[in-house]
């Protein structure tokens, strides 16, 4: 149901049509558009001035410290993300193609939960069960084992990360796989395909769009998350948001976080965009 | 078959495993906010509610409810009209540049807070609106709309396309049919919308903690209380900011279900 594309815009149609696009121009294109700008501002005496000077992003980027930093978040979100997917799979799998449909949606209901539980308070309860004599290493003490430092190590990070990202990627496996073409998979364990080889060579490839969402959105979550790397992770080595909170809040130094900022962005573009170019290439032979 | 049975059950105790590792921090903050340790551990100490009493006794955390409750409300508001709007626009309008229009709505999420929250905070500053309560809620407002929206457009979705016309054949203007016809089938969408907006709200924190000055909301306490020292007082909070986004949550699924099936019935 459309009108003529050539008709006169009249009162009505603007009415729904004009809010967002006053409102997000002025409240999210405008902030964006300005942190770009700020990223050319220079700092005197503690007092931003507006002018175009490329100082912040000569002294940000010819640093050892920035790309030190750089690279260590985008590794580590990296790892973040191939661990989430890892862990997610088999029990998407099994929730997608082995469940009956209510358990699958009673335990997607149940991985919703989380999204509307602070993610700070579960950060700080991570945090007190795996200090030094916390819950697990008290377990652990009991057969004889640890004390283990998980805290202020990249593996604290990491457990900070699957808290965040883990019951989104498993959704969204599990939504990808429930909607294969049931058929196939039949199609492929009457032809004699052995169970491991229909995982790789049937199920994978037919949910390959959806992982690769599913791979894109950890990524985003992890690689723009400072709680795990500064509470659990001890930010001793700081990833990029650490930076950018710190030169903000201590520094007073916008300009320089937002370019710390901008980089960020063109990396997760580049990553996204990529990612979906992945997705949607078509296969060899298929029309 | 025996095989099939038996991987069957590996892949239960698997996902049970992860249910476990998603729902240990949840739990065990619960269970933390009764214990009288201040580095909990096990065995377990006391059953205490002291630090419950502590909270309850805390002016700033009042304050910070209050704000909390102020910010997540009208931004909710905000958000669910916004994405009403642009939600109708999508379903019945089509025209140029609808790719960048619709980009406009759904693209915040896709953004980390963190640089959201500066970008926020410079342009807010620079246009002398921040460091207020509804500072937070403008920002708030822009970054739920998009899921105030898709709510909303999934259940627009679901209106046959004649509905609308037919309403105009039988006489009713389009400002009417839009009264009588659309946001009464959309009502039960709005309600849900509105629920889950204020939940993310109630839960956000960097873009809070950036824009908000001394306007501190719940999060933000949090947030600052965790970066001092280990306080349980913070399991007390959290319980209580977890029961009251559930509660929004579940009034939101409420909402959903009876949708569900009313549009079974019709």
């Amino acid at each position: 149901m459309t009108t003529t594309p050539r008709k006169r815009i009249g009162l009505y149609e603007l009415t729904w049509r004009l809010p967002i696009i006053v409102w997000q121009c002025v409240f999210f294109a405008g902030p964006v558009l300005f942190m770009v700008a700020m990223s050319f501002f220079l700092v005197r005496n503690y007092r931003m001035t507006e002018a175009f000077d490329f100082a912040n992003w000569e002294r940000m980027l010819t640093r050892g410290f920035f790309w030190d930093s750089y690279l260590y978040t985008v590794m580590i979100a990296a790892a973040s993300t191939v661990c989430a997917m890892c862990i997610a799979f088999p029990a998407a799998y099994a929730l997608a193609l082995r469940a009956s449909e209510t358990t699958r949606r009673w335990a997607i209901f149940l991985l919703i939960i989380p999204f509307f539980t602070s993610y700070l308070v579960r950060t700080f309860s991570w945090f007190v069960i795996l200090s030094e004599s916390g819950v697990i290493n008290a377990l652990l003490a009991n057969i004889g084992l640890g004390p283990f430092t998980m805290l202020n190590t990249s593996f604290g990070t990491l457990v900070g990360y699957m808290t965040l990202t883990l019951p989104l990627v498993v959704i969204l496996q599990t939504v990808t796989m429930a909607n294969i073409d049931r058929s196939l998979i039949e199609a492929a364990r009457n032809l004699g395909c052995k169970p491991m080889a229909t995982i790789w060579q049937v199920i994978i490839p037919l949910s390959k769009t959806g992982l690769i969402i599913a791979a894109i959105f950890c990524f985003i979550l992890s690689f723009g998350d400072f709680v795990a790397p500064f509470y659990l992770g001890g930010s001793q080595e700081p990833t990029l948001p650490i930076l950018i909170l710190d030169t903000t809040k201590s520094g007073q130094q916008w300009p320089r976080a937002a370019v710390v900022a901008i980089m960020m962005m063109l990396t997760l573009f580049a990553i996204a965009f990529a990612g979906i170019a992945l997705a949607y290439r078509k296969r060899k032979g298929a029309k | 078959m025996n095989s099939g049975r038996l991987l069957n059950i590996i892949l239960g105790i698997y996902v049970a495993l992860i249910f476990c590792f998603v729902f240990a921090p949840i739990i065990f903050s619960m269970i933390f906010s009764f214990n009288s340790q201040r580095f909990p551990t096990i065995p377990l100490g006391d059953f205490t509610i002291e630090w419950y009493e502590k909270i309850f006794a805390d002016a700033d955390i009042w304050e910070a409810a209050r704000n909390s409750l102020i910010v997540s409300s009208s931004a909710a508001v905000i958000a669910t009209f916004l994405g009403f709007c642009t939600a109708y626009s999508d379903y019945r309008y089509t025209f140029r540049f609808k790719g960048p229009y619709l980009a406009l709505i759904l693209l915040p999420p896709t953004i980390p807070l963190i640089i959201m929250a500066l970008a926020m905070l410079a342009w807010f500053s620079k246009i002398g609106i921040s460091g207020q309560i509804y500072s937070i809620v403008i920002a708030h407002s822009v970054l739920t709309a998009p899921f105030a929206m898709a709510v909303i457009r999934l259940r627009l979705n679901q209106m046959d396309p004649d509905l609308e016309a037919a309403a105009w054949n039988l006489g009713g203007s389009e400002w009417a049919t839009m009264r009588h016809v659309i946001i009464p089938f959309c009502k039960p969408a709005i309600a849900s919308a509105l629920f889950l907006t204020a939940a993310v709200s109630f839960d956000e924190f960097a873009v809070s903690w950036f824009v908000s000055g001394l306007n501190k909301t719940l999060p933000v306490v949090i947030l600052e209380i965790v970066q001092g020292n280990i306080d349980p007082q913070v399991n007390a909070i959290g319980t209580f900011v977890f029961l009251i986004s559930m509660t929004l949550v579940v009034l939101a699924q409420i909402f959903f279900a009876s949708r569900q099936l009313k549009s079974i019935r019709s």
